[in-house]
Order: structure tokens, then C-alpha cells, then sequence
């Protein structure tokens, strides 16, 4: 080809050693880069391949030799003979903590597999900080003033984010019981996608909450539905409410679900679209992160226009039975 | 796809969607992409974050608009205008690339002249849109390191949509801009195998692999080896010849495939009345649509995303694997089972034919589908054509040839066309003095028949969109049903008053069928070439249906 394509200039290799262990991985690559080089299990819950790190968990802290601080290992770029330590006792108990204090104040429940099991690896122990406090009433958090911090009522009960859903449309409802506050949703709405802004952080400290502006309605906002937030959303906070409402009646289960991918059936842009398929229906839509068209974000007719698959008897019958008042 | 074929060989966008956000320049022209094609304007926004610029010509100050750094706002129906005022300031100001125009294109000094009398003012009084703003686009696009024009249906529905796409391309040529990794010429595909019913021939001059019926012998003779069966050697109709030739008597049998005419033609009363009068209507859909109504038989079929394999092609040409995640309810079957059989049962026996048979077909008698074995297809999530051999990557951007130093490599020079500004054939007049144009929303797609089916709280029931201006000036108010008519034929519709539209200007969608039969107003003026009816521009006139004032505002409850 005569013309030339202008590639990204060549990476140099950079050597780190991560335990002790020497690895290369390519200038600009992150600590949880090389970590994953040499399959080091190294736990993350704000970070997503397809989105900037906000570094707002923490979980993933390493030690670096010479350095003061723990740093995160998902943001932070490999430096050539960087000293990196996954597994001191440092480590450990910075990153067990922070598993505790989430765990014990916001639902894990369905924060996935991966992270069951790094809460067992690391020894968490949420109960420590006391018993789950009961839910505050719908709107209670949304209420309080930045920096008004109040004191607990009750000491051996431990603070948490406990509260009932949100659902206020037929397409996604917001747990906000189970939100660690990972910044995921506010970054795929924000620039890293969607570039709606419809929420942000508000509130400061432990009543920081995700919301709208001045905490509006959904349907008041600059929401457009296109279930971005809900994509990488890690512990079902968010999620689609065909999914809700299958859990809640008990139905929903992932083991009897097929994945297929295909091309959505709407606009000519070609997105992939996984099609979760339990019992012969389709109960959620996706988006691998990885597909170069999508990176894991569609709108809302790809996410959710695919109702009209299975209810094709129903509508042809209503549409036959409605008189048609065109001549 | 016309207007492309005609210029370089090849109908499809000659760049991917990764240049986009590589490049200096997106002019948006004709497109609310925002809108129509949500994860596109991702990689718009990728690219206007790595600093582009972009540029959004359209009537109506859509959402794409908000992202600009400048909006044209022209009037409906003045993109040639519009072109060749650009085009003139850019020779003018000894802007356009003088090597490329030399070594690569053909017919400049006719195209040079052609828009000679097309100044700023002349261009600034036919478009409306200021002179000053016309020059800064002239000189932004011309000086551009990569720039990119990317349209839609804004550029195409009209009755000279051919002309409208050649003006968007002699830019380009005037430019050098295409060929070039991040600078190209892309129309956004608005139906999700648009793209592929083209590739695979499903248009009235090709064969598979846009190889042209009439004058390439040597793949007509492929053809016929492999079919075992003459082709007859000349062009059909398209979609708008196809009516017209009904209206002669000449078409008489109709098999409708994927495709609902009677919601979604111009000037619906007409479509549903010569369709009636067939001798036969086949209609084979997943829906019971309102063609469907009217057919003899109906062939009720799979979905073809979510119930079938085979492959569709996209805007950026990928050509990409759909898979069958369910089965069809009922007696539904999957397309090609169905021509399948239609096949035997009129005597021709094709065997139990799959959709990967169908490709490998495809593949042995279409040279730029060649290198795309289904394993390469699932491998590399999908492959651009041309794609000749199984050691090809497939192509990210057309044409390179056209900058290449040997003048053998760089082939068939690409010509200028000579474009000359026609406006909207519906006119303005005192009686219809208001210009309707149609598009899009976010959530909605077609006639509805897909997305209606999905609650959506972006939903909002189908209106007449009218400027506040117009508004004001007829004493209408927000909710008020009013009587829309244009020459066709009349509607009665809600009225949203819209920011987005200029005095003058009217927008509704073609989502609601069952609401409001949009279609009775628009005009089937046609182009000539791609058979592209006229929706964005009709001339229209709103009447109050009640006179007593406040009426509306009371029974809006405000």
C-alpha cells in the first residue's frame, strides 16, 4: 500500500519485577498489567478494561519499594526496575480492609463470583464492625447535606447504605443498597462514553451517593436509557429490570442461560450484541468490552429494543383485532 | 451507494470508525447521528476529545448540533448549493490540493467553472446560512490534515440524492480528502445490512460484489456457470421503478421480503393502492405488518438477528457473523429455507441449503468477498472488504490507489461531477407555506413495528414539531391537535414546539404509523438514479381545528 497508515509508535519493553519475579511488559502498561503477566490474582472492583481509572476503591493496592504510599496497581504505569509487592502483610490488610468496610455497609451479594472469592482469600471479615443496620427509608440518603456528618445511634451497629430500590421505568432499576460508589456509572454516562452527564458523585463522605441533578427523577434528567451505566455496573446496583424482576420471583439463573453473540438488528453501525437467552427468551442484552465497535456500550435500542423477538403472536393477534381505521 | 459506485468503482464508506477518532475534521452533513447511530457518535466524541473539530450541516439544530463547533443550519433542500459555494471559496482562496486534483481526478476546469458563479453571498442568500460561517467551513475542511465528510438520509432522501451525495464527494476530490487514513467520504448506513443487501447484489445493477450486470461479461459468465442458467444481461428496477411500474401494469406480482412499504413509502395512499391492485403480493416478515395485511400469501420467517445465521455488512463494510440465539416461534422459518423450498416446489431442487453454503457461494463468485472464510470471519470479529485472499487483513479505508507515485497502480482516475442546485420539488407556496422534513429519534426506528414493542421512557406520542416562531404566528400551543396537510394529503397531529427548528421549518417521524400516517404527506418525487423518495422536504400548512384561543391551552391543563 503506497499511502501509510500511521500506527501508535513502538513500544519499548520495561522490566519490573512483581514478587520478586522478573517480567516485561510494554511502556505505559499499569502494575495490574504486569501483575496479570505473571497471573497474579490481584483484586479490582472499580476497574474496568474499557473504562479510565478513577482509582476510588482501592482495592488493588501494592507496595512499591521506595515508595511511601500504597498505590493503586490499576492506574498506576510500570517504571523500569520498579520493585513491586502484591503480598505483604501491608498489602494484605489494607486490601482485606477495604473488602470489610464495603462489605459491611453496601450488598455484595451479587458483586460476582471473583469477588467471593477474593474476599475468602484475603480473610474479610465484615460482621466485625457489627450488625447490618436497617434500611433508611426511600429518599433518606438522597435528603442529606454534604457535611453534615451525624453521629451512629447505636455503636454496635454497623452504618450502611441499606435502602430500598429504585424503580421508577420499565428498563433499568437502581439498588443504591449495593452501590460502592465505584464511579463505573458516572464515567460510562460521563466521558469515557455516553457524554450525557445525566449523574455524578453528590454528597461528601460516607453520604456520598451516586445521582441526578438536584437528585430528580430518572425520567426529568438528562437520561437517554441507554444502560451504559448498567453494563459496567460491578455489584447490581444497576441493573436491567427484566433482570430484576426475574431475581425477585426467584427465576433468574445464569446456569441454564446461553450466550450468543450477533449484530443488532437496528442501525447500519454493526454492534455485537451477546443475547443472554434462559427458557427460550431473551433476558438481557450485552456487549463484549472488548468489541472494537462498541467497547462494551450500545444505546437503548440495543440494549433493550429486543421485546418484539418474542411477542410476535401477541402483537400480530392485537393488530388483527384492532380495527384499522385507514382505508 | 450510487453516487460512490459512480465516482470509485466501489458503493460503500471508504473509512473505519477508528479514524474517526484519529482525524482533524468530521463535517456531519445531513446526519443526526447522535441520534440515529448512537455508538458511531462514540468514536465521533473519541475524536472531537482528541481534539477534531466538528461540523454539523443540518435544517434542524438536532443533538448532534450540541456537540459542534459550529452548525449550519440550512435550508432544506440546498446541500448542492452548499457544496459548490465551498467548493468555490476553496479554489478561491488556493485551497484545494493541486497535485491530487492532477494525478488522481478527472473533468476539474468543468467542475471549477460549473461552481464559478456559486460566491459566499449568492451561496449565503440560497442557503441561509451566513457567508462568514460557509468560509470558515470552506477553510477548516480544506486546510485540515484529516478531515472527513459523513452524511445519512439528510443527503439521500431527497429527489437529486445522487447529485447531493457527487457534491459531498467532488469536495473530497477538491481536497484529497479520502484515500487517506483519516480522511474519507462515509455514508452512515441507517438499516443494519443496508450495507450488505448491496454487496450482495439486492440492487438493480449489481451482481454480488457490485459486479455490474450489463457490462461485466466475465462475472455475468461466472454467474451462469455456477447457476447453471442465462442472466439476462440488463438492469431492473429499483424500489421506485417498481412502483411506477405497477402504476403502468407492467408489474403485476410482488414478492416482499423484510420490508413494510405500505407504513414506509412517500405518499402511503398511493403505495397501499397499486400494491391492492397487484395480481399477487407474497409477503414474507416476521410481523404481520400492514403490507402483510393486504398480501395473498403471507410466508411468516425468522429474525434475522436473532434467529438465523448468516452474515450482514455494516457502515465502516465489515462484513459480520449473526448467529441464531433462538429458535423461531410457531411455523416461522428461516429465509433461506423458505426461498429454498420455493425453489423445489417451482422445480428447481437447491438440497437442504444452509447460510453457510449461501457464503461460500458468495465467496467463490464475488472477488472482494473471497478472503472471508467463516473462520477468519469468527476469528477476527468481522472483516472490510475487499478482502481478495485468505492472507488479506481485509481494508480499513478505500482508494489509496489514488495516491500511489506509479500511475499504473493508481488506476481509473476519480471524476468531478458537474452538480447544479435544484431545490425541493414540493414548493413552498402561500397555500403551503411551511417545509416539512422527517427523521429520526433515539429510541424509536421505522414504522415502529420493531420498537414499539419495548416501553421506553423517552417515548413520547407522535406530533407535529413546529419552531416557536411558527407557533406564536398560528396561536398554537404545546399538546393542540391541529390539521396538517400538504398536496397528498392531510393528518391530524399534536403539536410539540421545538428549540431545535427555525421559523419555516416542521419536523415529524415516520415512528407512529398507527398514530399519525406521516407518509400521506410526503412526496414521492423521486431520484432518478437511486430511486430515493423525497421525505425531508414537502411543503406543508397547519390549520387550528378549534378558533376559539386558549382553546388548546385549556385543555392542556396549563
Amino acid at each position: 500500500m503506497s499511502v501509510p497508515v500511521p500506527l501508535a509508535p513502538p513500544r519499548r519493553l520495561v522490566e519490573v519485577t512483581v514478587d520478586g519475579r522478573p517480567v516485561r511488559v510494554p511502556e505505559g502498561s499499569t502494575i495490574l498489567d504486569a501483575c496479570r503477566a505473571l497471573a497474579i490474582d490481584t483484586p479490582t472492583l472499580c476497574y474496568a478494561p474499557n473504562l479510565t481509572p478513577v482509582n476510588a476503591c482501592r482495592v488493588c493496592v501494592v507496595e512499591i519499594t521506595g515508595a511511601r504510599t500504597l498505590v493503586p496497581a490499576c492506574s498506576r504505569p510500570v517504571e523500569a526496575g520498579m520493585e513491586i509487592a502484591t503480598d505483604t502483610e501491608r498489602v494484605r490488610h489494607s486490601r482485606r480492609l477495604v473488602m470489610e468496610l464495603l462489605g459491611s455497609s453496601v450488598d455484595l451479594s451479587l458483586a460476582g463470583e471473583d469477588w467471593e472469592r477474593w474476599t475468602r482469600a484475603y480473610g474479610a471479615d465484615p460482621e466485625r464492625f457489627g450488625a447490618r443496620m436497617d434500611p433508611l427509608p426511600a429518599g433518606e440518603r438522597d435528603r442529606r447535606r454534604a457535611g453534615h456528618h451525624h453521629e451512629p445511634e447505636d455503636p454496635t451497629v454497623a452504618e450502611s447504605v441499606a435502602q430500598p430500590v429504585t424503580i421508577d421505568n420499565e428498563l433499568y432499576v437502581r439498588d443504591y443498597a449495593r452501590c460502592v460508589l465505584c464511579y463505573r456509572c458516572v464515567e460510562a454516562c460521563g466521558e469515557d462514553a455516553q457524554h450525557t452527564f445525566a449523574i455524578a458523585v453528590a454528597g461528601r463522605g460516607f453520604d456520598a451517593r451516586i445521582s441526578t441533578e438536584f437528585a430528580v427523577p430518572l425520567d426529568e434528567s438528562a437520561c437517554v436509557y441507554c444502560g451504559n451505566c448498567i453494563g459496567v455496573c460491578p455489584t447490581g446496583a444497576l441493573m436491567a429490570k427484566r433482570e430484576h424482576d426475574l431475581r425477585r420471583e426467584g427465576s433468574w439463573d445464569e446456569s441454564r442461560q446461553r450466550i450468543t453473540t450477533t449484530i443488532c438488528p437496528y442501525c447500519g453501525v454493526g454492534c455485537e450484541l451477546e443475547v443472554h437467552v434462559q427458557d427460550d427468551e431473551i433476558v438481557k442484552v450485552t456487549s463484549p468490552a472488548d468489541h472494537d465497535i462498541t467497547r462494551g456500550h450500545l444505546c437503548i435500542k440495543g440494549r433493550f429494543g429486543f421485546a418484539y423477538v418474542g411477542r410476535r403472536d401477541e402483537r400480530s393477534a392485537s393488530r388483527r383485532d384492532r380495527a384499522d381505521p385507514a382505508p | 451507494m450510487v453516487g460512490l459506485a459512480t465516482v470509485f468503482g466501489a458503493g460503500g464508506g471508504t473509512s473505519s470508525y477508528e479514524e474517526v477518532e484519529h482525524t482533524d475534521l468530521i463535517l456531519l452533513w445531513g446526519s443526526n447521528a447522535r441520534a440515529a447511530h448512537p455508538i458511531f457518535f462514540h468514536h465521533v466524541l473519541k475524536g472531537i476529545r482528541a481534539g477534531a473539530r466538528l461540523i454539523v450541516v443540518d435544517p434542524r439544530r438536532t443533538e448532534s448540533a450540541a456537540f459542534a463547533d459550529l452548525w449550519l443550519g440550512i435550508d432544506v433542500g440546498t446541500d448542492v448549493a452548499l457544496s459548490n459555494t465551498i467548493a468555490r471559496e476553496i479554489i478561491h482562496a488556493d485551497l484545494h490540493d493541486t497535485t491530487f486534483i492532477a494525478r488522481a481526478t478527472d473533468g476539474f476546469d468543468a467542475y471549477a467553472a460549473s461552481v464559478e458563479p456559486w460566491t459566499l453571498d449568492r451561496g449565503a442568500a440560497v442557503t441561509g446560512v451566513p457567508a462568514s460561517v460557509i468560509r470558515e467551513v470552506a477553510h477548516a475542511y480544506a486546510k485540515a490534515d484529516r478531515a472527513m465528510i459523513c452524511w445519512t438520509l439528510g443527503i439521500t432522501e431527497h429527489h437529486n440524492a445522487v447529485d447531493n451525495v457527487l457534491a459531498l464527494i467532488n469536495l473530497g476530490l477538491l481536497t484529497g480528502h479520502v484515500g487517506r487514513y483519516g480522511s474519507g467520504l462515509n455514508p452512515l448506513r441507517g438499516q443494519n445490512n443496508v450495507q450488505g443487501g448491496g454487496d450482495m447484489g439486492a440492487i438493480p445493477n449489481k451482481l454480488t460484489g457490485f459486479q455490474d450486470i450489463e457490462r461485466d461479461h466475465e462475472a455475468r459468465a461466472r454467474f451462469e456457470r455456477a447457476w447453471g442458467r442465462p442472466i439476462m444481461p440488463r438492469y431492473g428496477w429499483h424500489l421506485t421503478a417498481m412502483f411506477e411500474a405497477m402504476e403502468r401494469g407492467e408489474l403485476t406480482a410482488v414478492y416482499c421480503i423484510g420490508e413494510n412499504p405500505v407504513s414506509s413509502e412517500a405518499d402511503a395512499t398511493r403505495a397501499r393502492k397499486l400494491l391492492e391492485n397487484l395480481d399477487t403480493l407474497i409477503v414474507q416478515d416476521i410481523f404481520m405488518t400492514k403490507t402483510a395485511e393486504i398480501a395473498d400469501v403471507v410466508l411468516p420467517a425468522a429474525n434475522s438477528a436473532f434467529e438465523s445465521e448468516g452474515t450482514v455488512t455494516n457502515s465502516e463494510r465489515r462484513v459480520q457473523r449473526v448467529r441464531k440465539a433462538l429458535d423461531p416461534p410457531g411455523n416461522a422459518r428461516d429465509d433461506i429455507w423458505i426461498l429454498a423450498q420455493l425453489a423445489r416446489r417451482l422445480g428447481w431442487d437447491w438440497g437442504d441449503v444452509t447460510a453457510y453454503d449461501a457464503w461460500e457461494e458468495v465467496r467463490s463468485l464475488s472477488p472482494m468477498h473471497r478472503g472471508m472464510s467463516w473462520r477468519r470471519l469468527e476469528e477476527l470479529g468481522g472483516i472490510q472488504w475487499p478482502c481478495p485472499d485468505e492472507d488479506h487483513p481485509g481494508t480499513q479505508f478505500l482508494h489509496a490507489r489514488l495516491w500511489a507515485e506509479d500511475p499504473a497502480e493508481r488506476g481509473p482516475r476519480a471524476p468531478f461531477s458537474v452538480v447544479v442546485d435544484e431545490p425541493p420539488v414540493d414548493e413552498l407556496t402561500e397555500e403551503y407555506p411551511i417545509r416539512l422534513t422527517t427523521g429520526r429519534r433515539l429510541d424509536s426506528y421505522n414504522t415502529g413495528v420493531q420498537t414499539g414493542a419495548y416501553t421506553s421512557p423517552l417515548r413520547r406520542p407522535e406530533a407535529i414539531e413546529l419552531s416557536p416562531h411558527d407557533a406564536a404566528e398560528l396561536g398554537v400551543v404545546e399538546g393542540e391537535r391541529v390539521l396538517v396537510s400538504s398536496r397528498r394529503g392531510e393528518v391530524v397531529a399534536p403539536v410539540h414546539i421545538s428549540a431545535a427548528l427555525r421559523p419555516g421549518l416542521a419536523f415529524m417521524t415516520m415512528h407512529f404509523p398507527d398514530e399519525v400516517e406521516t407518509n400521506r404527506l410526503t412526496i414521492d418525487a423521486t431520484d432518478p438514479k437511486s430511486g430515493t423518495a423525497e421525505f425531508k422536504a414537502t411543503a406543508i400548512r397547519i390549520d387550528r381545528l378549534e378558533t376559539a384561543p386558549g382553546d388548546g391551552l385549556a385543555r392542556a391543563g396549563r
